[in-house]
């Protein structure tokens, strides 16, 4: 496993062949596995970020969850600046590897003061040395994210959607981190507090040099912050291109078809789009179809999808695609 | 607009709407004073963030608030008469025949004890006078105008059998079964992926071609009511900011709030650059200032915006705008300052 090492040193993040399958019971004594992630790979870079897009259900938010493994992973390897991340060594890597989630009324505790919430990550990993120390730090993270230091004291139900997800991303700053999952943090947000969060994000990278996966549906904002895009159906990665490259040449039918779906805030753009409307529903991850998983939508679809699935090739300037086209 | 009134009265009136709920904290004034006009076969978008008085405003005119909320001021007029007056025969009546409306959440508004055809058919017996061996084949056969493939199997079916768009697509084929003037979908897509949200919006544009009715979509996605609407209200804290068609909206906006909307969004033309966010946070009805209700947030308040309530000011091509900037523009440029 050894002779791909060289391209690791350069990313801070490298996922191989990720697996996750959850069992799940469909009779009394059947158990089918559901193959919720089925052999992704990807790789970040120092202080860039990649967007993970997807429909709901496609896996994006559990490539999230196991990278940092919230969830064991059924299979594959997940390299963090070179190293291999096991359970063993884990720990270590918490410090480095963080997270903010989606709902910022539920992944708060109301109980706690924002002061402890920041806070907590401090004392788990002992990074103060006096109690005012502590304090000092949280207050700095709290400037950093645009909260007041009268904050400290109040609880989370005092506080706006766009607010808390302030407090979210300072307790995930707190142990001067690497590496960020945002797993869709904007989506519950407000249209008018969605660009501040947004923007916060790009300053603290600016200022921090922190790395992003940002898993999202909102191909419109993940295409505003992302340096690439990785594309995801039913648990593979589809498509991944620099951000640009993708939105103004897409090649996979799926990613055509996603990026024409996108509304487009502008009356003349939207009268003139031409839409390429799928057909269906997305199967159910419990019954993949044979081959490549796109093909019972695919309009270009032919007998090899069926047989063979895809895998991601190189078409040039890094733009991989994972199509049987040409 | 007096030219509108002298000949047949539009088909939808809104008029100095009030719409009130009395809560534990105090009388909270969710919608104040909105006033639009819906004319048959167009397509009306009421935009704002949560909050904003959008949807009460569509539940009033179905008259479908929660028990706490009451219209306590102005008029609905459905043809030139006042629904607001009309006793609950007559809204019975109103409700489904004349107008029609979809949830957002097409989850929850299904009943999952009775099967879809079940459903789509009591909405067709109650307003009109079909055998049910005539309802059932209306029912089937707007099963397949909505797009449903099988659509007898489907009939038989119960809502968890079917996936989010399907069941979206029978709320659709449900609130149309029964013919209405008006469809009035509350964020019907919010709760869809982009493609199956492009398959519903598209579906609902060919209905609205084919049956000539008029529909208001109530949503905070821009990006949908370009795509949808002719006119569109764009409301803040209970109060219309400004109306227009969909042209004038997004290419002259007249009022703070809707500039500040627009840039704020990631759209194609401003990838590389920073958005420029609406400061502050979204208002609180609890505690509303006496002035405009956005000055708070608004970057070129003036004295007068925290004083005064704006009025509603007619700008060119049917633009109304209640901003106090559009007073000084008009008092001191002849022309309003946009291109």
């Amino acid at each position: 496993m050894n002779n791909t090492v060289q391209n690791t040193e350069k990313n801070l993040v490298e996922v191989r062949d990720l697996q996750e399958y959850f069992p799940i019971r469909t009779g009394l004594f059947k158990k089918t596995m559901l193959k919720a992630v089925d052999g992704v790979n990807f790789s970040i870079k120092p202080g860039e970020t990649l967007g993970l897009v997807g429909e709901s259900g496609c896996g994006k938010t559990t490539v999230g969850r196991t990278l940092l493994r919230l969830y064991k992973p059924t299979g594959g390897q997940i390299f963090f600046d070179g190293n291999e991340v096991t359970d063993k060594n884990m720990q270590n890597y918490r410090k480095e590897m963080q997270m903010v989630f989606q709902d910022p009324y539920s992944s708060l505790d109301p109980r706690m003061t924002v002061e402890d919430i920041i806070g907590e990550p401090l004392d788990v990993h002992k990074l103060y040395k006096s109690k005012g120390e502590r304090r000092d730090k949280i207050l700095e993270l709290m400037g950093l994210v645009g909260l007041n230091a009268e904050h400290a004291t109040r609880y989370v139900h005092e506080f706006s959607g766009g607010q808390r997800q302030r407090i979210g991303i300072a307790r995930a700053l707190a142990v001067n981190p690497r590496f960020i999952v945002c797993d869709e943090p904007v989506s519950a947000l407000d249209v008018s507090i969605q660009a501040q969060v947004i923007n916060m994000f790009e300053e603290l990278q600016e200022k921090l040099g922190v790395a992003y996966l940002f898993i999202a549906h909102d191909l419109l904002v993940v295409h505003h912050i992302s340096d690439r895009i990785a594309v995801m159906y039913l648990g593979r990665i589809v498509e991944t291109a620099d951000a640009d490259e993708l939105n103004e040449s897409p090649i996979h039918p799926y990613t055509l078809s996603l990026l024409s779906a996108v509304p487009i805030p502008d009356p003349n753009t939207a009268r003139a789009q031409k839409r390429i409307i799928l057909e269906g529903d997305v199967p159910s991850p419990l019954n993949m179809p044979s081959g490549c998983a796109f093909r019972t939508r695919c309009r270009y679809a032919t007998e090899q999808c069926a047989k063979e699935c895809p895998p991601l090739t190189d078409r040039g300037n890094g733009h991989l695609v994972a199509c049987w086209c040409k | 607009m007096a030219e509108n009134t002298a000949k047949k009265p539009p088909l939808l009136q809104v008029v100095d709407l009030h719409t009130s709920f009395t809560t534990d904290k105090g009388e909270v004034q969710a919608v104040n004073g909105v006033s639009f006009t819906l004319e048959e076969g167009k397509t009306l978008g009421i935009v704002g963030e949560s909050g904003s008085g959008k949807s009460v405003t569509a539940y009033s005119i179905m008259q479908i608030l929660e028990q706490n909320g009451h219209i306590t001021q102005g008029q609905i007029l459905f043809q030139g008469n006042d629904i607001t007056h009309y006793s609950s025969k007559q809204m019975q009546d109103f409700r489904g025949k004349k107008c029609s409306i979809i949830f957002q959440d097409p989850m929850t508004s299904l009943n999952p004890v009775y099967t879809v055809g079940n459903q789509i058919m009591e909405a067709v017996l109650v307003h009109h006078e079909k055998s049910k061996a005539e309802a059932r084949d209306i029912a089937i056969n707007m099963l397949k105008l909505v797009g449903i493939n099988d659509a007898e199997r489907r009939f038989k079916q119960h809502p968890h059998e079917l996936s989010g768009g399907m069941r979206q697509r029978v709320m659709i084929a449900m609130a149309l079964a029964s013919e209405p003037w008006i469809l009035i979908a509350d964020e019907p897509t919010t709760a869809l992926d982009v493609t199956i949200q492009a398959q519903i919006l598209e579906l609902m544009q060919e209905l609205q071609q084919k049956l000539n009715m008029a529909i208001i979509i109530v949503t905070h996605d821009l990006g949908v009511i370009a795509q949808m609407a002719d006119e569109i209200v764009v409301m803040y804290g209970g109060r219309i900011c400004e109306r227009g068609t969909a042209d004038e909206i997004f290419y002259h906006p007249a009022h703070e709030y809707t500039k500040g909307l627009l840039r704020s969004i990631p759209s194609v033309d401003n990838m590389k650059e920073k958005l420029v966010p609406i400061a502050g946070t979204p208002i609180n009805l609890l505690n509303m200032p006496k002035g405009c209700a956005f000055c708070a947030r608004c970057d070129n308040a003036m004295k007068i915006c925290l004083e005064e309530v704006p009025p509603e000011l007619p700008l060119p091509d049917g633009h109304y705008a209640s901003c106090w900037m559009n007073v000084v523009n008009h008092n001191y440029v002849e022309e309003p300052a946009d291109e």
